[in-house]
């Protein structure tokens, strides 16, 4: 339900009014239009969380680097550590495990 | 896409995850507040991946869960009216009320329709003006100002077949109850993202002071939810309780200020019942006295609905974190999917439901 989707702004169409501002947002190979009056800094080019048809928030491609880069590090730490007995990969299917339908 | 497959990283994933192994020495329960962080948890298995001390409990996140049945029988009541067209998220239709739910009222002829925004409803109306359309406006923070947005511009545009039937909630309030709740198990909290990047911090902080508790934003990928759960454990850990921002490529600390503008123009603060919980003083919103003629409860003369128990479902206990889905007695025997007997068991983002989607009828 608070589910939202990232998107990148193709266009801001001019709106009469602040909370018309709209513009089309592709998610992979789909494009919708978007409301965008919740985020007003959002501009062509940017990615948007979508929900519901509105844009909640720009997303901060420097914070989103940021967290990167700490996961990174983190990763370096733990190659170094070289923990062989690690489990299988994180994925959305599991078919190893004979109860998980997914 | 761009935003997702950087947070599903499995190398990342398992670094966070030998990280939270190293970290924890003692048990700690922590809990989400929001369904899809609740599907996420199961789907991608991230609660396999942690040590056995380390429990996650799931909170009443679910906001079509918690629309109450009452409200839902309001709705379907509204489907007889040959006038109405009820449009509804797709999740809300096969939650049962007391007397149906929205897919057998639409089975039986009621114009019921589904909608991907509010905005959607809004633009029917224009299109249909000898009917009435209702929008089933539910949700959190995450989607108040979506549904205050559909509200404002039908009364900006003088729209008048068009309204709003309100079960809007507020996760602050629910999660202040969890923490008086006799026998709460939370020790620590991973806050919902989204209804964050709407609200901002501010209120977090407040119930952190209060409770003193570790409060950690998070997200929604593999990723997203392990980093919070580390931030949170190293909190306990510690013995420190903060509010900590780990989803912050989304979450300002002052949140999204037009959407909370909206927000409180259109809406105010009320009582509102929470399926399974009963009456959570303030823990709502309604529409403001402005905002009169897109109510449809005033519109339609609805009065209050009855509030009611599910006698049957155990869902109270289960969004309290008081008990794991799969410990019911009726998981996966007398409630199903396609026959459930309360709403956690069939909406998309309820705990039952992710329980038995994720683990099978016979998890345990």
């Amino acid at each position: 339900m608070c589910l939202a989707i990232p998107g990148q702004v193709l266009t801001v169409d001019s709106a009469s009014e602040p909370w018309n501002r709209s513009g089309r947002v592709r998610f992979g190979t789909i494009e919708k239009t978007i409301n965008l009056a919740y985020a007003p800094d959002a501009e062509v080019g940017d990615y948007v969380l979508v929900h519901v048809g509105f844009a909640l928030q720009r997303i901060d491609p420097e914070e989103a680097e940021r967290t990167l880069e700490i996961l990174r590090e983190m990763e370096e730490l733990q190659e170094l550590e070289t923990v062989a007995a690690a489990p299988q990969g994180v994925r959305e299917t599991r078919p190893q495990l004979p109860s998980d339908p997914s | 896409m761009k935003f997702i497959e950087e947070y599903r990283n499995p190398a990342a994933a398992h670094a966070l995850a030998a990280e939270i192994a190293r970290t924890v020495t003692r048990p700690w329960t922590l809990m989400e507040v929001c369904g899809g962080q609740t599907h996420a948890i199961l789907r991608f298995g991230i609660d396999r991946l942690l040590p056995p001390s380390l429990r996650l409990i799931h909170g009443p996140g679910c906001p079509v869960c918690v629309t109450p049945a009452g409200l839902i029988d309001q709705a379907v009541a509204l489907t007889k009216r040959p006038e109405v067209i009820l449009c509804s998220f797709g999740d809300m239709l096969r939650v049962p009320g007391r007397t149906g739910d929205l897919l057998h009222a639409k089975a039986a002829g009621g114009d019921v329709r589904v909608v991907y925004s509010p905005l959607d409803a809004l633009a029917l109306a224009q299109r249909e003006p000898a009917r009435e359309v209702v929008f089933f406006a539910i949700g959190f923070e995450t989607t108040a100002p979506a549904n205050a947005m559909a509200a404002h511009q039908a009364k900006a545009g003088n729209v008048r077949n068009f309204s709003l039937l309100v079960s809007q909630v507020l996760v602050g309030p629910a999660m202040d109850f969890i923490l008086r709740s006799p026998g709460s198990l939370v020790q620590g909290f991973l806050a919902a993202g989204h209804a964050t990047a709407v609200t901002g911090v501010g209120e977090l902080h407040d119930l952190c002071c209060r409770h003193r508790i570790p409060i950690v934003v998070t997200g929604f990928e593999p990723v997203d939810l392990l980093d919070g759960i580390l931030r949170c454990v190293r909190q306990l850990e510690s013995g420190r309780a903060e509010v900590e921002n780990a989803y912050a490529r989304a979450v300002r600390l002052e949140g999204n200020l037009p959407a909370l503008a909206m927000t409180h123009r259109v809406f105010e603060v009320i009582d509102r019942e929470w399926r399974g919980l009963g009456v959570l003083p303030s823990s709502g919103l309604g529409l403001r006295d402005d905002y009169a003629d897109v109510d449809a409860a005033r519109r339609f003369h609805l009065g209050p609905a009855p509030v009611s128990d599910d006698e049957d479902c155990l869902g109270g206990q289960v969004m309290l974190g008081t008990l794991r889905p799969d410990q019911c007695p009726a998981f996966g025997q007398r409630c199903k999917p396609e026959h459930p007997l309360g709403a956690p068991m069939v909406s998309s983002e309820g705990a039952c439901a992710a329980y038995f989607r994720f683990r099978g009828p016979g998890a345990g």
